[in-house]
């Protein structure tokens, strides 16, 4: 069994590897202190684990190599069939050796009590530790954002009023405070990069604060199974120099910016006329269902359908024509409208900066 | 039917076999077939019956891992993939391996304790019924494309009736408290057997340590089980009748459900492991031929995990938004569990050591279980270190580390019980190359299946996705674990196959093949239908090793051995010396158990379909036929 022996040292190097990998959202590439400190709990796991795993594995080994020839187990006595018939039990019942294992029970529990009790007793002592440290933020934040969870997006509120959706924009080097709650089922708020993750509970707000060291894209995802579309509730997290981050959350909040072209003011017509405001708020229109996303800035956000597809007109131009083809059981039905009038709301919805 | 005696019945035998075969005898036929009451015969039921669930169980999981073998596949639908996961998960724990251990159990404890059956014959036999009906209930719904697709964890309120206004998850709730009926059954017959029914001179601490794995898996069950039954009822009174109990709208919370779910389904880990346990420490010593160093701590371990599984449930709701304190002393019972978890691996290995191993197939399958199970126990304590459990909680991790505790725990050691008991069961022995083959196929299988998901957790893989995206580095981890997944389910069929080929072809295994010191070995290969020739008078913890008079399967009565002829007899014992007390008269075949749970059937789909007059009939039946059974027949009372 020596590929157990090499287990270990092949995660090591998995893990070293993969650390550094561009877009894979790893626990063990954090970029926030937060999961830096999750990060250095890992390791102290990971090498008391990885210890005691080649412990065991060399016992085992070790009895291994101590086995008889499997002659002496016989193989089994052919006509000893009836009851009344056992001789050759007895007689092979010879190389049984009962005598007491002195050292057997002190060993068991040294092994098994002692030893374990004591590394056990200064990992729980450690964790608990880091759970403290996770408990508060450096500084108190001076932002909160409320993050509610729907089959299957995110939607995002800002204190001044903004609305987005899937994108959770925050000021980088700064803490801030996440309110979750849901509008529906249970789902569970997670960027591995930054934060340990909270559950979003409909009826409940849970709070926590995350905090990413510089600009940049964090991917997460929903951990709680949600449904049909649990796969595909995607978010990321945008973390922005400060100044930029103050510029863009007084943009959001304003109303939707009015169409410039002739096809996107047909676009804005239709938008508002047929079934898309019974379900979408677009600001500054007459748009105000609530059971879809806040289409207000779409063309900020860099992808439609919660990480789905990429944001352009063509996949946009799909995804009202047809939800249910790209992402089965949403609650967006498919459409009535031409693909003339799909074009237009394409442009209207497209010029929305 | 019980004892009278006829006048012009044959004279009695002669010899006391003659006795015991006439007593104990059941006519061949469809009466027998269907009201047998042995336990070997139910205890194979529950055995063929469980396994014949881990190939569907199986066959989910195939399906499941062909749909993540790359990125963005469509083999399945999201439909179809959630409701296979949920069945796999329900499968897996419900219907193969508490079964499966409950069959063990049902064939070997009664053996093992130096019984002549389960103190509750006829209750055995509804067990099963219950289980076989259950069984059905839940795969029926396959039939109509609703199987249930919420996990096996089922969270409110996805599961509620306003996101899953269809059946699906009423085949669930009344599937579960349906076959809860049959695991309490069970239990109470384990409990009351191992307590009641042991071999004179059977003290506590001669009990074989798989027995007191079994107790201490029907414990958990009684005292674990209402808990489920008790939020799925709460659950079909929100769906049907607008309880709202779970309904945050109304008033009602979700997270009620979580606590009441793994009240149970914490517990429920260690009623599929304890066993598992408990196989273990029945292999090794025979197999090292030296008696299991540390007897009294692996047993004190057993019953301590059986306990402190009761105070961990809440380390599956570390995300939840629980307040810290009561987090904390979850967080450090979750430490403390891993202690008596590795007294018995410590025991395990030293009984290694002290002894020589025979490295064959039983004794390979315990040798990866114990890596298997300890590597799924460190990651089980990482998860007890709560930042830790929040940052891979929900991710891939937790599959990974639940399918090395419960593959580990569960299945390699049944597979080991398969090789060493097989030839007990079936009388014939299983091949022996074929059975290293299957071995080896399955080791390197579920380490190549399963390892590598630790990494997709880490690398921020969810679980219970359908989909993912090609551009997240996951793929190749993904393609690894499927093709360890069907390595595994080959290694499985090699098995399973041996099974059959030995039970059609095997040589002759003879009463004790292995030269094993518990009492199974005293009887013959298959058992009789009355166990022993003579109940023995145990005298040490490996009665087969230390008394030589065991070997020839009658222990003579100036030894100790009781020939208890005249009816279906067996010896009732103290609960602490085992001293004789009683002459217990066990009951015959019979038909009840088997109406009783069809009528449970009928009441089932009534109340899943609505169909309230025959819920009403249904229950008339139940009634019906709990009078059949108790109806009073002559003299003895048979229960």
């Amino acid at each position: 069994m020596p590929r157990n022996r090499a287990l270990p040292a092949a995660a090591v190097a998995a893990l070293a590897l993969a650390a550094c990998g561009g877009d894979t959202p790893s626990v063990l590439d954090p970029s926030s202190d937060a999961g830096r400190r999750v990060e250095g709990l890992w390791w102290v796991l990971f090498w008391i684990s990885a210890v005691v795993v080649a412990v065991v594995t060399g016992f085992l080994l070790a009895a291994m190599r101590r086995r008889r020839a499997a002659r002496e187990a016989g193989d089994g006595d052919g006509e000893g069939e009836g009851e009344g018939d056992g001789a050759a039990g007895a007689a092979g019942a010879g190389d049984v050796d009962t005598r007491p294992v002195p050292w057997g029970d002190p060993f068991v529990v040294l092994a098994g009590v002692v030893v374990p009790g004591g590394i056990l007793a200064v990992t729980f002592v450690f964790s608990l530790g880091v759970l403290g440290d996770l408990v508060d933020p450096p500084e108190d934040p001076a932002l909160e954002v409320e993050v509610v969870g729907h089959t299957w997006w995110w939607e995002v509120r800002y204190p001044n009023g903004a609305v987005t959706a899937n994108e959770i924009r925050i000021p980088a080097g700064e803490s801030v405070e996440l309110v979750l709650t849901s509008a529906d089922v249970i789902h569970s708020f997670w960027v591995p990069e930054l934060q340990v993750k909270k559950d979003n509970i409909p009826g409940r707000a849970n709070r926590m604060w995350i905090m990413a060291d510089q600009a940049g894209r964090f991917r997460g995802q929903c951990a709680e199974f949600c449904g049909l579309q649990h796969a595909h509730m995607e978010l990321e997290v945008v973390a922005m120099p400060p100044d930029e981050f103050e510029d863009w959350m007084a943009d959001e909040a304003e109303p939707a910016a009015e169409p410039q072209t002739t096809e996107a003011r047909d676009g804005s017509e239709i938008f508002t006329t047929a079934s898309c405001a019974g379900c979408h708020t677009i600001r500054g229109t007459s748009a105000d269902g609530t059971l879809g996303p806040d289409l207000t800035h779409l063309a900020d956000r860099q992808t439609i359908g919660a990480g789905l597809v990429p944001l352009t007109p063509e996949d946009l131009a799909g995804f009202i024509a047809d939800a249910q083809d790209l992402k089965p059981g949403a609650t967006m039905p498919p459409t009535e409208l031409s693909p003339q009038e799909v074009d237009a709301v394409v442009a209207y919805l497209m010029g929305l900066e | 039917m019980a004892t009278t005696v006829v006048s012009d019945a044959p004279p009695r035998p002669a010899t006391t076999v003659e006795r015991l075969e006439d007593d104990w005898a059941e006519t061949p036929g469809l009466g027998s077939w269907v009201g047998t009451v042995d336990h070997k015969r139910i205890g194979l039921r529950y055995l063929y019956t469980g396994m014949a669930f881990f190939v569907a169980g199986g066959i989910e999981s195939l399906l499941i891992r062909t749909q993540l073998a790359g990125p963005d596949l469509d083999v399945l639908g999201p439909e179809a993939y959630n409701q296979l996961f949920s069945m796999h998960g329900v499968t897996m724990m419900f219907l193969f391996a508490m079964p499966v251990l409950s069959g063990f159990g049902n064939f070997f404890v009664p053996l093992m304790v130096g019984a002549r059956d389960m103190a509750f014959p006829r209750l055995n036999a509804f067990g099963y019924w219950v289980l076989l009906a259950a069984g059905i209930f839940l795969y029926s719904s396959f039939l109509v494309g609703r199987a249930p697709d919420a996990g096996w964890f089922n969270y409110v309120p996805l599961a509620g009736e306003a996101f899953t206004p269809d059946i699906n998850i009423d085949f669930y709730a009344i599937g579960l408290i349906f076959l809860g009926i049959s695991s309490t059954a069970g239990a109470i017959n384990f409990i009351v057997t191992i307590l009641k029914l042991r071999a004179p001179g059977m003290i506590l601490n001669r009990i074989p340590v798989f027995v007191w794995g079994e107790l201490a898996m029907a414990l958990q069950i009684v005292f674990a089980l209402p808990a489920l039954t008790l939020a799925s009822v709460l659950l079909e009174l929100d769906r049907k009748f607008g309880f709202h109990f779970y309904d945050p709208g109304e008033g009602g919370d979700p997270v009620l459900w979580q606590h009441l779910f793994w009240i149970f389904g914490h517990p429920e880990v260690y009623i599929v492991a304890l066993p598992g346990f408990g196989i273990a420490s029945a292999i090794i010593p025979t197999w090292v031929r030296r008696p299991l160093v540390g007897y009294t701590y692996v047993v004190i371990g057993e019953l301590a995990v059986a306990l402190i599984g009761f105070g961990v449930w809440v380390h599956h709701m570390f995300t939840v938004g629980l307040p810290n304190i009561p987090v904390g002393f979850i967080s450090l019972a979750s430490f403390t569990v891993a202690i008596p978890s590795s007294i018995q691996v410590f025991a395990w290995l030293a009984t290694l050591i002290a002894g020589r191993p025979i490295l064959r197939t039983p004794l390979l399958f315990v040798l990866g279980f114990i890596f298997i199970f300890v590597v799924g126990g460190v990651t089980g304590v990482m998860f007890a270190a709560v930042p830790f459990d929040q940052a891979v909680h929900d991710s891939y991790f937790v599959v990974a580390h639940m399918h090395y505790v419960l593959v580990g725990s569960a299945v390699f050691p049944i597979f080991g019980a398969l090789y060493h008991w097989g030839p007990k069961m079936t009388g014939r022995l299983l091949d022996e190359r074929w059975g290293k083959v299957s071995f080896w196929l399955m080791f390197v299988g579920f380490n190549l299946a399963f390892f590598p998901q630790h990494l997709l957790g880490l690398f921020g893989m969810p679980r219970r996705v359908y989909s993912y995206d090609g551009d997240l580095g996951w793929d190749a981890y993904n393609l690894a674990s499927s093709i360890g997944a069907f390595i595994l389910a080959l290694g499985i069929l090699v098995t399973i196959a041996n099974w059959f080929w030995a039970k059609a072809r095997g040589e002759p295994a003879g009463n004790d093949p292995w030269r094993g010191e518990t009492l199974e070995w005293y009887a013959s290969s298959p058992p009789a239908p009355y166990n022993f020739v003579t109940v023995p008078t145990v005298r040490s913890r490996e009665p087969m090793w230390d008394q030589p008079e065991l070997a020839f399967g009658a222990q003579a009565p100036e030894d100790g051995g009781r020939p208890l002829t005249g009816g279906h007899l067996t010896l009732s014992t103290s609960m602490l010396d085992a001293r004789p007390q009683a002459i217990v008269h066990m009951p015959h075949a019979s038909i009840w158990p088997l109406l009783f749970s069809l009528a449970l059937l009928a009441l089932a789909y009534s109340v899943l379909l609505e169909l309230w007059p025959l819920t009403a009939g249904a229950v008339v039946a139940c009634g019906a036929s709990v009078m059949g059974w108790f109806w009073p027949r002559g003299q003895t009372q048979e229960t």
